[in-house]
């Protein structure tokens, strides 16, 4: 049974901060350019020998004081996002237009500040106990994110922070509607933010997924994932002023088949689809433009060009940015969102950053190089472990 | 615009397991003061949804999600595999995240894989769509200490925005290692809900639902059995299942934060006892 249509929702603000720069500027260059911003890693005491994403100046980031108790890696990138671009404004514009009380915050994460945990685990004092300047509970649990971001920007609406692994940040678009739809809030603060740290790193390397390279999406030969952080936001609003683009639907379906691995014929994929084209009320040959997941790993990229190839003509403009910006797990829903965002802005589609030579199992929507054209209707594809599957569905608003 | 709409779910299963009070009918009875808690403590639960060697080797958080979900939806007399759900808990597997954190301090070349895949926090919800073919939405998420009435809240924002039933699972274990000098959390506890739009044969209770400001009051827990799980990192749920079992007819609120409240106004009798 597929959902009903529902009402565009306006993103009256975004912005985004990834390995490409702090804020949209560097994204937009590195898309335009097909560029990737991935280094050889350097994270941790034992680098692992891989490329990763990272977000330069995170490490100088100084929390303002009120704020100070919630310092840590996470914490300082999601203060970094949110100060670029003139996110915070923007928020407070509609916190007085809104009241504090009527505003969501909702913000997705893979493991949130579990990098503070894994840093105290290395500097325990002679009794076991963490050090002291690392033990604030609120930090140690994966509600740090949305809870600072919401002590942050002075909000007093709801707060959660949804935790699905990769498809987090993309979830959050979907949770916030419906409160929209429900008139239980009026603006919803959505995005997410991931950050470097040993558990991902050392944790899909075990997994066999990392690649000694910089990631490939779609190419013949990948043969893994390159790790990222990053932070990113979103404003929703029912109605907004002067907003550009809109959200006009989101699928979210589980794949039935394996903790950390793609359903073979992508199915759950695909029904996450089918409910957000329901939503948006289009049909497939209406995208223009698709944000693949594109991981680079050898499943992932080879399920979901399959499942692109049989379901949107060959106008549609499908890549993966992940070759820019690293696999941001958690963020990548948001990040994603933002890419999709720039293109309907900007009037450009990106490319695939790295790869070289298509693998043939992908159709002729998947391109390595970025074209130019304007982009009505783009679709972001976000899944994670647990065979959890989002689709979202942008819009420009109309004129 | 400032309107607090409202609207209502109904009750269509209940489920409660910590080890003193393995099971919603033990539970409701020791919440009533009709009944003892277990005595021994029950042992964890073996979730027949697994395979035989998974059975063994799932962390708590899982044994306990899967053992109160499946639970809540037999006696809805649903699906489980058409069901959208949500899974909501503070830490995630604490036992885990331990597990993770020691083993980077030391040899973090030696980080088992499938650890790692159990480390995220919607693997209950992964290994639940996974053991009952469902391939609906399913969502983890966390608000710290108010886990219990964010879980809520989304359950009952899904089944009213899209009119379907939903189900609510909700779950936090001990914690343990180094980690526990800093998190709080004692002991098992997991509960489980299926909400519906609309009242059927097996409706248990109806609330109508809307947001308030301001944090209420802190909720007195009465039964013994309730106050000894109060340690417990979903404790926020005990108010809620105390209330189902013993205060039928009274309004309920769950802070949502200290400036906001999920007000839970039950509507008409009980309906079945």
């Amino acid at each position: 049974m597929l959902p009903l249509a529902i009402a565009p929702i306006q993103i009256t603000a975004y912005t985004a901060t990834t390995a490409a720069g702090t804020g949209l500027a560097g994204l937009l260059d590195a898309l335009r350019d097909n560029r990737s911003a991935l280094t050889a890693n350097d994270f941790g005491p034992e680098p692992l020998p891989t490329w990763i994403g990272r977000v330069a100046g995170v490490e100088q980031v100084v929390l303002p004081k009120p704020l100070a108790s919630w310092d840590c890696r996470n914490n300082r990138l999601a203060w970094l996002g949110l100060a670029a671009d003139g996110f915070i404004d923007a928020v407070l514009e509609a916190r007085e237009r809104h009241g504090a009380g009527r505003v969501a915050v909702v913000l997705g994460t893979s493991t949130s500040s579990i990098g503070a945990t894994e840093d105290a685990y290395r500097a325990l004092d002679g009794d076991g106990r963490f050090p002291a300047d690392n033990r604030n509970p609120l930090v140690h649990t994966p509600h740090s994110l949305a809870n600072f971001v919401q002590e942050a920007l002075g909000l007093e609406g709801p707060c959660v922070t949804i935790s699905t692994a990769c498809s987090s940040s993309a979830k959050v678009f979907a949770a916030a509607e419906r409160m929209l739809r429900l008139g239980i809030v009026d603006a919803a603060v959505v995005g997410g933010v991931d950050t470097l740290c040993g558990s991902v790193l050392f944790g899909f390397n075990a997994l066999q997924l990392v690649s000694t390279q910089r990631c490939r999406p779609f190419d013949a030969d990948r043969d893994g994932i390159s790790i990222g952080e990053a932070a990113g936001f979103a404003l929703l609003e029912r109605a907004g002023r002067g907003a550009f683009a809109q959200l006009l639907g989101y699928g979210e379906s589980s794949d039935a088949h394996h903790m950390s691995t793609p359903h073979p014929e992508g199915l759950g994929a695909e029904r996450a689809l089918d409910d957000a084209l329901a939503r948006a009320g289009i049909d497939a040959a209406e995208v223009e433009h698709i944000n693949l997941h594109g991981t680079a790993s050898t499943k992932n990229d080879e399920v979901e060009a399959a499942l692109v190839g049989r379901r949107f003509p060959a106008t549609t403009h499908a890549s993966s940015t992940k070759g820019i910006t690293g696999h941001t797990l958690g963020a990548a829903g948001i990040v994603e969102a933002a890419a999709c965002l720039l293109a309907i802005e900007h009037g450009f589609r990106p490319g695939i950053a790295n790869t070289r030579a298509l693998d043939p199992v992908c159709g002729a929507q998947v391109r390595i190089e970025p074209a130019t054209g304007e982009v009505g209707i783009a679709l972001s594809n976000s899944f994670g472990f647990g065979g959890n599957n989002c689709v979202l569905v942008f819009g420009k608003a109309p004129a | 615009m400032s309107a607090t709409p409202v609207n209502t779910f109904f009750v269509e299963g209940v489920a409660f397991w910590a080890p003193t009070l393995p099971g919603w009918a033990i539970a409701r009875a020791a919440f009533r003061g009709e009944g003892a808690p277990a005595d021994p403590p029950a042992k964890r639960p073996a979730p027949e949804l697994l395979a035989a060697a998974e059975r063994r080797r799932a962390p708590d958080t899982v044994a306990l999600a899967l053992e109160v979900a499946a639970a809540a939806v037999r006696e809805a007399g649903l699906e489980p595999g058409t069901l959208p759900s949500i899974f909501t808990s503070a830490h995630g597997d604490l036992g885990v995240n331990d597990y993770m954190c020691k083993t980077l301090a030391s040899q973090p070349a030696l980080i088992s894989p499938t650890k790692f895949h159990n480390s995220v926090h919607n693997a209950a919800a992964g290994y639940w769509t996974i053991g009952t073919g469902c391939m609906a939405a399913s969502s983890a998420l966390t608000a710290f200490d108010a886990s219990f009435a964010a879980g809520l809240l989304e359950a009952a924002a899904q089944c009213a925005a899209d009119v379907r039933p939903v189900l609510l699972v909700a779950f936090d274990v001990e914690a343990t290692g180094p980690l526990a000098t800093v998190t709080t959390s004692h002991g098992l506890v997991a509960a489980a809900l299926v909400l519906a739009p609309a009242p059927s044969e097996r409706s248990v209770a109806a609330y109508e639902w809307s947001l308030a400001p301001g944090a209420p009051a802190p909720l007195a827990l009465r039964s013994s059995a309730a106050k000894a799980l109060a340690g417990n990192a979903m404790a926020d749920a005990l108010p809620f299942f105390e209330g189902l079992a013993t205060a039928f007819g009274a309004p309920l609120s769950l802070p949502l934060s200290s400036r906001l409240s999920l007000r839970l106004q039950p509507v008409g009798k009980p309906l079945s006892s």
